[in-house]
């Protein structure tokens, strides 16, 4: 349910992570940048291994702010300009805790997560995307 | 000599040709040993650099790290996801 091929659904996220006594919930989206001529992006993984990597991203986020609940899914295979590759919806008692255990799940995504870009262009050119260090 | 698996990713995987395979080296090993013999083996590999990110049974490892018979050690090009 971390990895999937379909277009990703925030509602879902949001239910796996809000509740009553959680008053603060924060919402990331990655979505596919129209950088010179891209069209789209497609995605692939070391699957099981990314799988694995993103239980441990959450575990560690859950031991670092124990109220909150974090839940990240990553969309792989070819995804069209403007729509999300990644989602993580973080909720907590508190607004700083959500923000942080978001901010904290994607950061970890970028620096461990198994995934590689090969970006498609309009004149049927692909290129795979060697790592930036955009924030 | 022992097997060990090895698998290759995105720009790797072309430059290898394959997805997965494995080689035979002298068991007890490192990870830089295996990329080694497999710069050798898949001959496309030397365009890798010098030191590709790797992972040993699914977790990322330095090249130091120790490798033995029935190990699988993938190689990353360089992460990114998000």
């Amino acid at each position: 349910m971390h990895l999937t091929r379909d277009p990703l659904d925030v509602g879902d996220l949001l239910a796996e992570v809000q509740s009553p006594e959680r008053g603060g919930t924060c919402v990331f989206l990655g979505t596919v940048r129209n950088d010179a001529g891209v069209t789209s992006i497609d995605y692939s993984a070391y699957e099981s291994m990314a799988v694995e990597e993103i239980e441990r991203i959450l575990a560690e986020a859950r031991e670092r702010w124990p109220r909150s609940r974090v839940m990240l899914q990553h969309r792989l295979g070819v995804i069209p300009v403007g729509e999300a590759s990644i989602a993580i919806a973080a909720a907590a008692p508190h607004r700083d805790e959500a923000f942080a255990a978001c901010r904290y799940a994607i950061e970890e995504v970028k620096k461990r997560l198994p995934v590689w870009k090969k970006e498609l262009r309009g004149d049927g050119s692909e290129q795979w995307v060697e790592a930036h260090d955009h924030r | 000599m022992g097997k060990v698996s090895v698998r290759f990713f995105a720009r790797y995987a072309e430059l290898a040709g394959c997805t997965w395979s494995h080689v035979n080296v002298d068991t007890p090993t490192t990870v830089a040993n295996v990329i080694a013999r497999v710069r050798e083996v898949f001959p496309g590999t030397q365009a890798m650099p010098a030191t590709p990110l790797a992972a040993l049974n699914q977790r990322q490892v330095k090249l130091d790290a120790p490798v033995t018979e029935g190990d699988e050690v993938a190689l990353l090009p360089p992460l990114s996801g998000g």
